[in-house]
C-alpha cells in the first residue's frame, strides 16, 4: 500500500521489480530498497535477535542497526534496508529456526533469562572441558549471524584502487557540501563519499561509499561496493552527521518502535504509511518534525511527549507477539502500533577519534564531541556538534525494573540489568565492561548503544558520563565483506618472451614468485629422459640478470661473497652462493667475467629484485666505483642440454665449439640464430649444456629455431618439474628448497666455496663461529633402498625421534631409484650410512651419499 | 603502517612502496668477538623516540637513504642519500637519544 506520491519520493512507479522473500514473490518499485519493499508487502517482522530471538522490525532505516541483517543471494546480514531491489535477488531470513514469525529459539526469551545471564559461556559450559566443541557448534548455530554458504559459486570479484584527493569529504550532506565548494572554489580537487546518495554538484566528484576509518596518514579505506578505494588525501574533512540514540525503557526493542528517521525515510522516499496510530518521545526537539510527516501519510498521531519540557519518569512499551501494542507514560497507556523514540542525538566522532582527535563530554548537551582535532582533518556540521541542542533525557536511561527486558544493546541482545550485574561482578571500567557484556561490538559498532550505555554505567555508578569516558574506536566504522579486504591488490604477473610458444606447446603452466613457467608439457620423466638421452631445452629467462661493471666490479663481488672472482680470466664462470652477515644463504646463481671491470651476475629466478636491493644497499654503505644495472626483463635465456647440444649449438652459431675452445665453464659472446648472445657453458642439469642469454625480443625466434633445427636430433622442451629430477640427480640444491632462512654453506655441505684466507667478506665472522662451534645438522643426498618416494618435509628419524628433515625427493627413471636430499645430525653425514626416513608412518630406510648420483665425476658435463 | 615517507629523489610517497632494512648499525671494523658479533647482527637499539634507519625506494626509484623518524608518532624529521662511509665502516655518530617520554 502506498501513499499518494511525496515530493521527495524516489520511486520510479511506471516500473516493477520482482524479487523472492522467503520464496515468495516480492513487488517492488525501483528505487525502493529491499526492505522498503518488504514493509510496503507488510512485512513487519525483519530478523530474530541474536541471542533471544526476539521479532525485530525497522528501526533505523538507514544502514546501521542490526534490525534488518537478512542473506540475499546466499551473502549473510546484508542490510535490507539500505540495499537496493534488484530483479530476481533470493531473499531469506536469518538466524532463525523455523520462520521470522515463528521461530522454535524464541523460547530463549522465555525461559533462558536467568539461565543466560551476561557471559555465561565464560562461566557454564565449560565441564567438561572435552565437551566444548560440542557447545561451541551449538552456540554459534543458534546466536549470531547468518551462516555463511561455504560451497557458494564466488559471484562477485572485489578490486582495490588506490586514489588520491587533495580533501576527502566524508558525508554529503548540507555541510558537506558546503566544505566542498569552499575547497573546490579555493582550486583543490575535491572528492566527496556519502554511504547514501552522492551528492550532485559541480567541482568535485562524488563517490557513493562507505569511509571505513582513518589511518595514519589520512588514508581512508571508501567501502564502494566491490571496489575497496583507499584513498590518500591532504586533507580529510569529517561531515559524518549525528547518530540518533535510542531511548532505554522496557519493550525498547518491540517492532514498531522505531528512531525518528525510520518514518521519514518510509515517508518520504518511498510513500509508505509507518503506522496506524503513533507516539513521539523525544529527547531531540528537532525530531518532532515527524509528526507533522505523520500526520501528512495519514497516522495518527495520538501523544506528542517533548522530554526537553516534559518530565516522564518511566515509560514501558507493552507488546503482544514482538509488536508494540501500547506505551505507558508514567502509568498512563496509551494505546499505539507505531512508538517514534529518540534519546537525542550524538555526533558521529569515531572516525575523528580513529584520526586522533580527543572526545570530551558536553554536560550542557549530553553529548560527547570531539576536540582537539589533529593536522589535516576537518570537522564540520552535526559531527562537530553544530545544530544539536539535546535535552538530557535523564530519567528515561533507567529502565523500569521487572516490567521486560530493557535493550542497551540491540545487536548482542545485552539488557540494562545484564549491564548492572557486570558492574556488580566488579567490571567497573567502560572497556572492560565492553568486553565482558559486548556492548557496543555487534554489527552497529557502537552507534546505537555507545552513549546509552556510557549513561547507564555513569548512573549505576553514580558519576556522570565524563568520568566513565568513551571506549576506543577503531576502524572498521561500518561492518565490510571480508572479500571487500580481501579484494585483488595489484600483483604483477611476469611471462617470459616464450611464453606463449610454452601455451601452444601444451605446457602446464605453474607460479614460481611473479613467474608464470611451464611445469612440463605433459610428461615430466619422459622429458627428462630426453635431457639424458638426446637434447633438451629449457625456458630459464626467469633467471635473475646483473650486469656489475666498473673499476671496484671485483673488489665488490669478493666482500659480497664467500667466494673468490678477482682471479678469474675474462670469459670464465664460477658458482656463486650469496650470504648475510649472519652467515645464512639468501640467493645462489653463477658469475661470468666478461672482462677486467665487468661481470655478468644470475641469480635464482625469485631472488633477483632482492638481490639487487642487497647489492645495491652495500655499496651505498662502501661507496666502491661499481654500477649495477638489472637485466632480468631486457634478456631472455634458453638453456639446451644433452649429448647433442654440441651439436645443435654448432648449427646456430660461428663459434669453434670443440671441448677445447669452449671448456666446461666457459662463456663467449657470440651471434646464435643471428641474435647477438653470451653462451655459458654450464650444467645445472647434470649433462652437456649451452645457457644462451640473449634479448628479450627475440625470444620466439631463438626458440623456434631450436626446435627446428633441433628436430632430426630429438630436441624435446622441458619444464621445471623435469628440471628439478635433472638437477637433484646432481645433488644441486635449490635455494628456498633445499636450504631455508637458517641455513649457512657450511652446513649446506659447500664448504669449497668459502674462502677463508679473505681478509673480510659478509657472513665471514658468523661462519667461523658456526666452524668454531661445530655443525648441527648438515644436507646431505640419500638414496631409498627400496624405490618408495619419502614426502618433501617428511621426517628423519633419529633414535626414535625427529632429527631431521627432507627437503627434496624424486623417482629418477635414469638411476632407477628413489633419491633425495636431507638435512641430518653431523654424525650421519658419512657416505653409506643408513638413515630412518618416516613414510606414511612407517620406518624407511636409505643411504646417505655425498656425492652426485648421477655422473659423480662430471663427465658429462666435461664431455 | 600507513604513513608517507619523503624519498630524497621522489618526494613523499606511501611507505609501502619502501622496504626498511631497520636501525642503522655499524659494522665492525676487524674480526669481532663473539659478543660483538651477535650484538651487531641480533641487537637494536629499538628506542621510543626518534631514530636512524635505513630505506628503499624498492617501488620507485631503487634508491637507497636514511631517514630520521620518530617511532612513537611516525613522523619522518628528515631523510637524505648517506654519503658512503666506506669499505671500513668509522665509528658514526649514533642516532640522537629519544626525547625524555
Amino acid at each position: 500500500m502506498r501513499l499518494d506520491p511525496q515530493r521527495d519520493e524516489r520511486l520510479d512507479r511506471s516500473r516493477r521489480i520482482t524479487f523472492t522473500f522467503e520464496g515468495k514473490p516480492v513487488e517492488a518499485f525501483p528505487g525502493d530498497t529491499l526492505g522498503s519493499a518488504l514493509f510496503a508487502a507488510g512485512q513487519r517482522v525483519f530478523s530474530r535477535s541474536f541471542k533471544y530471538h526476539r521479532p525485530r522490525g525497522l528501526l533505523c532505516c538507514r544502514g546501521q542497526c542490526p534490525n534488518c541483517l537478512m542473506r540475499v543471494d546466499g551473502v549473510p546480514s546484508v542490510r535490507v534496508c539500505t540495499e537496493p531491489v534488484r530483479e530476481g535477488a533470493r531473499v531469506e531470513a536469518q538466524n532463525v529456526w523455523g520462520s521470522l514469525q515463528r521461530d522454535l529459539l524464541a523460547v530463549t526469551d522465555k525461559f533462558g533469562g536467568p539461565f543466560t545471564p551476561v557471559g555465561f559461556y565464560y562461566r557454564t559450559m565449560i565441564r567438561p572441558r572435552r565437551a566444548w566443541p560440542l557447545y561451541e557448534r551449538f552456540l554459534r548455530s543458534v546466536a549470531g549471524l547468518g551462516p555463511v554458504d561455504k560451497h557458494a559459486e564466488r559471484s562477485t570479484r572485489f578490486d582495490t584502487e588506490h586514489r588520491h584527493a587533495d580533501v576527502l569529504v566524508i558525508g554529503g550532506g548540507r555541510s558537506g557540501v558546503q566544505a566542498a565548494e569552499r575547497h573546490a572554489a579555493a582550486g583543490r580537487r575535491v572528492v566527496v563519499v556519502d554511504m547514501d546518495e552522492p551528492p550532485s554538484a559541480e567541482g568535485f566528484e562524488s563517490i557513493r561509499g562507505v569511509a571505513l576509518g582513518i589511518y595514519e596518514g589520512n588514508l581512508v579505506p571508501v567501502d564502494a561496493g566491490n571496489v575497496l578505494y583507499r584513498f590518500r588525501a591532504e586533507q580529510v574533512v569529517v561531515a559524518a552527521g549525528a547518530l540518533e540514540q535510542p531511548l532505554l525503557f522496557p519493550g525498547n526493542d518491540l517492532v514498531g518502535v522505531v528512531l525518528p528517521e525510520a518514518p521519514r525515510r518510509l515517508v518520504e522516499r518511498w510513500s509508505l504509511k509507518p503506522g496506524e496510530r503513533a507516539v513521539v518521545v523525544s529527547g531531540d526537539t528537532q525530531a518532532l518534525d515527524v509528526v507533522r510527516l505523520l500526520e501528512r501519510a495519514g497516522t495518527e498521531v495520538a501523544e506528542v511527549v517533548d522530554l526537553g519540557e516534559t518530565r516522564v519518569r518511566e515509560i514501558v512499551a507493552r507488546g503482544r507477539r514482538g509488536r508494540v501494542e501500547a506505551v505507558s507514560l508514567d502509568g498512563r497507556e496509551i494505546a499505539c502500533d507505531l512508538l517514534v523514540a529518540s534519546g537525542g542525538r550524538q555526533p558521529a566522532y569515531a572516525l575523528l577519534s580513529q584520526a586522533g582527535a580527543r572526545v570530551e563530554y558536553d554536560p550542557s548537551r549530553g553529548i560527547f564531541l570531539p576536540v582537539e582535532i589533529p593536522e589535516g582533518v576537518e570537522v564540520v556540521g552535526a559531527a562537530a556538534g553544530e545544530g544539536i541542542s539535546s535535552a538530557i533525557p535523564a530519567a528515561t536511561y533507567n529502565g523500569a525494573a521487572g516490567k521486560g527486558k530493557c535493550f542497551v544493546c540491540i545487536c548482542e541482545d545485552v539488557t540494562d540489568k545484564d549491564v548492572k550485574r557486570a558492574i556488580a561482578e566488579g567490571f567497573d571500567s567502560i572497556e572492560l565492561a565492553k568486553r565482558y557484556t559486548t556492548v557496543t561490538m555487534g554489527p552497529c559498532q557502537g552507534k546505537l548503544c555507545h552513549l546509552p550505555s556510557i549513561r547507564l554505567y555513569a548512573r549505576e555508578n553514580e558519576t556522570d558520563e565524563a568520568s566513565i569516558g568513551t571506549t576506543t574506536a577503531r576502524p572498521p566504522w561500518q561492518p565490510v565483506s571480508l572479500g571487500l579486504l580481501a579484494g585483488r591488490p595489484h600483483e604483477p604477473a611476469q611471462r617470459t618472451s616464450i611464453h606463449h610458444r610454452h601455451k601452444e606447446l601444451g605446457a602446464r603452466m605453474m607460479w614460481t614468485g611473479t613467474w608464470r613457467r611451464p611445469h612440463s608439457y605433459g610428461d615430466p620423466a619422459g622429458e627428462a629422459k630426453n635431457v639424458h638421452d638426446a637434447l633438451g631445452v629449457i625456458d630459464v629467462s626467469t633467471l635473475g640478470k646483473l650486469l656489475v661493471t666498473g673499476p671496484d666490479a671485483a673488489a665488490f663481488l669478493e666482500r659480497l661473497y664467500p667466494n673468490r672472482f678477482g682471479d678469474m680470466k675474462a670469459g670464465r664462470i664460477r658458482y656463486a652462493v650469496l650470504g648475510t652477515d649472519a652467515g645464512r644463504i639468501m640467493d645462489d646463481g653463477t658469475i661470468a667475467r666478461l672482462d677486467e671491470e665487468e661481470y655478468y651476475v644470475t641469480t635464482t629466478s625469485t631472488g633477483a629484485g632482492a638481490v639487487v636491493e642487497w647489492f645495491e644497499w652495500w655499496n651505498a654503505v662502501w661507496g666502491l666505483d661499481v654500477e649495477i644495472a638489472n637485466v632480468t626483463g631486457a634478456l631472455a635465456a634458453v638453456n639446451v642440454a644433452g649429448p647433442h647440444a654440441r651439436e645443435l649449438t654448432g648449427r646456430l652459431t660461428d663459434l669453434d665449439l670443440s671441448n677445447e675452445a669452449f671448456t666446461y665453464l666457459d662463456a663467449k659472446e657470440a651471434h646464435v640464430a643471428g641474435v647477438p648472445s653470451l653462451i655459458l657453458r654450464i650444467g645445472f642439469v647434470g649433462e652437456l649444456g649451452y645457457e644462451i642469454h640473449f634479448p628479450s625480443p627475440y625470444g620466439e625466434h631463438v626458440w623456434n629455431t631450436i626446435l627446428e633445427q633441433g628436430q632430426d636430433l630429438g630436441v624435446r622442451p622441458f619444464g621445471l618439474e623435469p628440471q628439478r629430477i635433472l638437477r637433484l640427480e646432481k645433488m644441486h640444491i635449490l635455494i628456498g628448497q633445499d636450504t631455508d632462512s637458517e641455513s649457512n654453506a657450511l652446513e649446506a655441505s659447500m664448504p669449497w666455496i668459502v674462502k677463508w684466507d679473505k681478509d673480510d667478506f659478509v657472513g665471514k665472522w658468523s661462519l667461523e663461529q658456526v666452524q668454531e662451534r661445530g655443525f648441527r645438522e648438515q644436507l646431505v643426498g640419500f638414496e631409498m633402498q627400496n624405490g618408495v618416494v619419502p614426502p618433501e618435509g617428511g621426517q628423519v628419524v633419529v633414535d626414535g625421534r625427529p632429527g631431521g628433515r627432507v627437503t627434496s625427493s624424486r623417482w629418477s627413471d635414469q638411476l632407477g631409484k628413489a633419491i633425495g636430499m636431507a638435512w641430518v645430525p653431523p654424525q650421519l653425514a658419512e657416505d653409506g650410512v643408513e638413515i630412518a626416513l618416516k613414510v606414511n608412518g612407517s620406518i624407511e630406510r636409505a643411504h646417505v651419499r655425498l656425492r652426485p648420483f648421477f655422473d659423480p665425476e662430471g663427465e658429462h658435463l666435461r664431455s | 603502517m600507513s604513513f608517507l615517507l619523503p624519498c630524497p629523489n621522489c618526494g613523499p610517497r606511501d611507505v609501502n612502496e619502501f622496504s626498511c632494512a631497520g636501525e642503522v648499525t655499524v659494522r665492525p671494523k676487524t674480526s669481532p668477538s663473539f659478543r660483538e658479533l651477535t650484538s651487531y647482527l641480533y641487537f637494536r637499539r629499538n628506542v621510543a623516540g626518534v631514530q636512524r634507519e635505513w630505506w628503499c625506494h624498492r617501488l620507485g626509484c631503487a634508491q637507497w637513504f636514511q631517514a630520521e623518524r620518530d617511532t612513537r608518532t611516525n613522523d619522518v624529521l628528515a631523510t637524505w642519500i648517506a654519503e658512503p662511509a666506506g669499505v671500513v665502516a668509522p665509528e658514526t655518530t649514533p642516532a640522537p637519544d629519544a626525547p625524555a617520554v
